[in-house]
């Protein structure tokens, strides 16, 4: 019986990586940048809902969606400032450092406005807990709740990139931004909405992994971020369907490996299991194989 | 310097640079015009330094991105740390005592670099990025749970904790899991440290202006090409990577035999360190040397000059660091600077020639 | 391309330069008016101070600590002075940050050095603790920290601390929960990656093999991976542990507790004083708290006046209840104006003297802090007072004999 019960913690610890590798994914796909900045896009989130619900009042869903409207409105402001003047830069690496440069100044802002004190964040998941085989085995409301928008977000975002046009103008500013530019697509604009998209996709994580595990400093975001970044990776960073695998995968290997191996080498497990997966499909699991021209 | 060629003439100025900021410091510093906490600071600013020339190396000559430079940088801290800690009584001269610490080092350093290289180099872009921020994070966790104690009998080993170790009554517990190394000998001084810069730096422009640094840079150029004259790619890419992590092992050396306590925290070991080396490196110009030494120096004492500020110290360190990324790469920010500067560098060349 | 990187690293030169400068120009200025030789004159002129230095980390994830020794220790050090200070000097305090980083503790240390620090509140955290304690031994500048547990936080003999060591605290544990017969089975949970935590671990496990319960499962977590406890509450359940001892802080508490609840999974929880504050936490269900036991020298909601004082004090100061790092932090400062005054120390000594006297003064103060009432201090830098054993009952705390 523990076996399920580790694998549904697993599962459920993996939903949320995965909600968070999605937005990773997305901005990779589209921009080829890692933006490291998304972690405390979600913390970020996670802090306005809490606020719109202690201080402003507001029920949970105005809460989240006030979180969405304003982390989208960040995540456009972040690309236009900070990230668009340097995607022509002569190195990707520039950009990168850029992000860890926003990340930065996330955390610190939210150090001065929210301070250092852990806040315990109130589930804002209306779904019960379900209770199995006579109640040995509980699925944490959280839990299903994650799932469940992981699997929607997937369903509609793949809709929206294979049937809409700003969809197909991610695709092929995705392929090639050069030609795409001369196809007539606004590639800066496409490159805006993506981050507009990832960071909306970011608040909604922020919330969800904030009511799984309810407790919110200005550093919250980092570590899940960082492992979601691998849970992107895992899966074949720039695939939807990839981060939805790697993230739950990621988070069962964590549960198991700390349950049956060590729990002390969580860590060095979770990333062992990454570097053997790469080295024998050094594209991750959905990633595709690109041909080298020569 | 008429007969120089121009790189031998750009390195003497990089090692000349190092020199002068020496001689300068040390002047200060025996007028005592430096503070304490600069004082405080030269130690750690080499060992910074020696981190960012050496990413570069794998970074800007061999153009991979590495993000677990500071795994490497742990194993060279831990291992010397323990040996000097052996052997403060066996080995009372501190001289000899922290050559040998250097060499275990920057030796276990270098095997770790190659052990990890072999199957990571076969990796590309971003994937090869985040397979060395994953071995960097199995380094720390690793020495985290890791339990060495010394007694009568010789050297116990455990994972679990100290207790497991079964020591006798008098044996001391040498490595002890998060607590890490305590007491090492304070033997790094800004002397030893400056010149093991000029070493670092002579092993990477000698390296970079040899034939070897010639593959390298046709490898990162174009490895295609590279592979049809013949040139052996995994040989001068493993050897890249290795000479780039024994390097990053000395750093480690230094930066252990300056402070008391050696712990493997995400701040000092975790990917948080490999990045902060990463932004050294970008900031001061992908493979240019002087620039990652410069960068390096610039952001370890913008946060501490900073200290006046209190609260907005990191929030104002966040910020610099965002305006002049912008400033040294956008295309824009080129453009404007170029024009703006065309004038003075044109008095400036003629001045040279003159001079010439 | 050559041209750019020529400009730029010219730019960056120039950029270093006025850096450089600008350090060492402060440097100057700060080692001018310490090292006391032209500026001396000014300061007894002005109004010589007491310069007490803090270190801790004010930002990075152990900064909710760093933050309430920074309050703790300016609220009292507002109260002195408004009591007319230390035999009728000022104090004056400045804080640093040490982002809970040895290195950065020492240049924390450095900085406040050329500042002319008279006396050390600090350092927080313990591994910077350590370092630092090594760099003030050479200097001979007298430490006091507020918290910092590890063994060899007060190896040498400027360093006292006002807090339990950890060694201290996981004999306490095992032995309270033998001697009441709270559990015939315990598990404990630690963090594997923390000195403060494995600290007291390690020291509750030697001291159960002398005590009637067994450890059934032993059960770690890293900084990496603590966000889900799922898997260790599940093994202690497994393993029948009628008791779980959590040797970590409240902020990975809340989270094992609300798992737990979760889990239908209801041992006694029993914890050491980085639970204290758990309470405080803003948002927190404290019903998931109830039956919480935990080891702590100081409860918020003690009926002794000049605990109620400090508390509310504290909270109108900063709007949240202070925890034991606070209030450990305000006897801190307390205890070094005690020693100031037993030795009848003046701002214009060196502070090598100021230590040598100190040393001698801590032995022989008796302090009523908030944290106890007759601390006193023996000469390995320990304080001694008595832990308290507190539970959590209907949201509130109280103290259990």
């Amino acid at each position: 019986m523990s076996f399920i019960s580790y694998l549904i913690n697993g599962i459920s610890l993996g939903s949320v990586y995965a909600i968070i590798a999605l937005g990773y994914t997305m901005v990779y796909g589209i921009a080829k940048m890692l933006n490291f900045a998304h972690g405390d896009v979600i913390m970020i989130g996670a802090y306005v809902v809490m606020t719109a619900i202690a201080s402003a009042g507001l029920s949970p869903l105005a809460a989240v969606l006030l979180a969405i409207v304003f982390c989208t409105v960040l995540g456009v402001l972040i690309e236009s400032v900070a990230y668009r003047p340097l995607l022509n830069a002569s190195s990707s690496l520039a950009v990168l450092i850029t992000a860890i440069g926003v990340s930065y100044l996330l955390q610190n802002v939210a150090l001065l406005i929210f301070g250092a004190n852990t806040k315990s964040f109130s589930s804002v998941v209306p779904v019960p807990a379900l209770v199995l085989a006579g109640g040995k085995l509980t699925i944490a409301g959280e839990t299903i709740a994650t799932i469940i928008s992981c699997v929607i977000i997937m369903v509609v975002l793949t809709l929206f990139i294979k049937k809409s046009k700003a969809g197909q103008a991610m695709l092929a500013v995705s392929e090639d931004k050069g030609a795409a530019q001369l196809m007539g697509i606004n590639v800066n604009g496409t490159i805006a909405l993506t981050f507009a998209i990832g960071s909306a996709l970011a608040a909604v994580a922020g919330v969800l992994l904030c009511s799984a595990y309810p407790s919110l400093t200005p550093y919250t975001g980092a570590m899940p971020g960082i492992k979601a970044f691998v849970a992107a990776v895992f899966g074949g960073i720039g695939s939807i369907p990839g981060a939805l695998i790697g993230g739950i995968l990621l988070g069962v290997i964590e549960i198991f490996g700390k349950a049956y191996i060590s729990s002390q080498m969580a860590d060095a497990i979770v990333f062992g299991v990454l570097i053997i997966v790469l080295i024998v499909k050094p594209t991750g699991i959905l990633g595709k194989n690109i041909q080298e021209k020569v | 310097m008429k007969k120089m060629n121009k790189t031998t003439k750009s390195n003497m100025v990089t090692y000349l640079m190092v020199i002068v900021i020496f001689i300068a410091v040390q002047a200060m510093v025996a007028t005592g015009n430096v503070s304490s906490l600069l004082q405080g600071l030269l130690v750690p600013l080499c060992a910074y330094v020696i981190l960012a020339v050496s990413l570069n190396l794998t970074v800007g000559i061999l153009g991979e991105l590495s993000l677990g430079h500071a795994g490497f940088m742990c194993v060279g801290a831990f291992t010397s740390a323990f040996f000097s800690k052996c052997a403060v009584e066996a080995i009372p001269a501190a001289g000899v005592r922290y050559l040998i610490a250097l060499l275990i080092g920057a030796a276990a350093a270098g095997i770790c670099g190659i052990v990890i290289g072999i199957p990571v180099l076969r990796l590309k872009g971003d994937y090869l990025a985040i397979v060395t921020l994953a071995f960097g994070e199995i380094i720390k966790n690793i020495v985290n749970i890791l339990f060495i104690g010394k007694d009568s009998k010789g050297f116990h080993f455990s994972t679990k904790d100290s207790m497991s170790l079964g020591l006798e009554d008098g044996g001391t517990v040498i490595v002890n899991g998060p607590q890490g190394i305590t007491g090492t000998p304070k033997d790094s001084t800004f002397v030893i440290g400056v010149v093991l810069i000029l070493v670092t730096l002579f092993i990477v422009l000698n390296l970079m202006h040899s034939r070897s640094g010639r593959a390298i840079m046709a490898i990162r150029d174009n490895r295609i090409a590279a592979e049809s004259v013949g040139i052996n790619i995994t040989k001068y890419k493993l050897m890249a990577f290795s000479v780039s992590a024994a390097l990053a092992g000395v750093a480690g050396v230094i930066y252990a035999h300056n402070l008391a306590t050696l712990t493997a925290q995400p701040k000092n070991f975790g990917y948080n360190m490999s990045i902060m080396i990463l932004v050294f490196v970008v900031l001061g110009g992908i493979g240019n040397m002087r620039g990652s030494i410069i960068a390096a120096i610039i952001l370890t004492l913008l946060p501490e000059l900073l200290r006046g500020l209190s609260d907005y110290r990191m929030l104002i360190y966040a910020v610099v660091l965002i305006v002049m990324m912008l400033f040294n790469w956008s295309p824009k920010a080129i453009e404007w600077r170029e024009r703006y500067l065309s004038r003075f560098r044109r008095k400036n060349n003629k001045s040279t020639k003159e001079a010439a | 391309m050559m041209k750019m990187r020529k400009a730029l690293s010219a730019m960056l030169v120039a950029a270093m330069t006025m850096s450089l400068m600008a350090g060492c120009g402060s440097g100057s200025s700060d080692t001018g008016s310490s090292s006391g030789t032209s500026s001396a004159k000014e300061e007894s002129s002005d109004e010589a101070v007491f310069k007490i230095g803090g270190i801790g980390p004010v930002t990075g994830g152990a900064a909710v600590y760093g933050e309430a020794v920074k309050n703790g220790s300016e609220l009292a050090v507002k109260e002195i002075n408004e009591a007319g200070g230390i035999n009728g000097v000022q104090i004056e305090m400045d804080y640093q940050d040490d982002e809970h980083d040895a290195e950065k503790a020492v240049n924390a240390y450095n900085s406040l050095k050329d500042w002319g620090m008279h006396a050390l509140l600090g350092t927080v955290t313990s591994a910077p603790c350590v370092a630092v304690g090594e760099v003030s031994k050479d200097d001979n500048i007298f430490m006091l920290t507020p918290s910092g547990t590890a063994v060899e936080c007060v190896q040498y003999d400027n360093a006292f601390r006002v807090c339990f060591s950890d060694p201290m605290q996981g004999l306490e544990s095992a032995k309270y929960i033998g001697e009441k017969g709270l559990a015939k089975k315990v598990a404990a949970i630690y963090d594997s990656s923390d000195v403060y935590s494995t600290g007291i671990y390690e020291a509750f496990v030697k001291e159960a093999e002398n005590q009637d319960f067994e450890v059934v499962a032993a059960e770690a977590f890293t900084a990496e991976a603590k966000t889900d406890f799922s898997v260790q509450l599940q093994k202690a359940k497994d393993a029948g542990a009628e008791l779980v001892f959590l040797p970590f802080y409240y902020t990975e508490a809340s989270l094992v507790l609300k798992q737990a609840a979760g889990m239908d999974y209801a041992p006694i929880f029993f914890g050491c004083d980085g639970m204290d504050g758990i309470l405080a936490v803003e948002g927190f269900d404290v019903d998931l708290a109830n039956n919480l036991m935990f080891m702590s020298p100081f409860t918020p909601t003690s009926e002794d006046e000049a605990i109620q004082k400090f508390v509310k004090d504290y909270e109108e100061a900063y709007g949240s209840t202070p925890n034991q790092f606070a209030a450990d932090a305000y006897d801190g400062i307390y205890a070094i104006k005690a020693a100031m005054e037993e030795k009848d120390i003046t701002p214009d000594m060196s502070p090598s003297d100021i230590c040598d006297a100190m040393k001698e003064a801590m032995v022989n103060i008796t302090i009523d802090g908030v944290t106890a009432k007759g601390l006193t201090w023996e000469a390995s830098g320990e304080p001694s007072k008595e832990p308290m054993v507190v539970k959590i009952e209907d949201g509130d705390y109280a103290v259990v004999e």
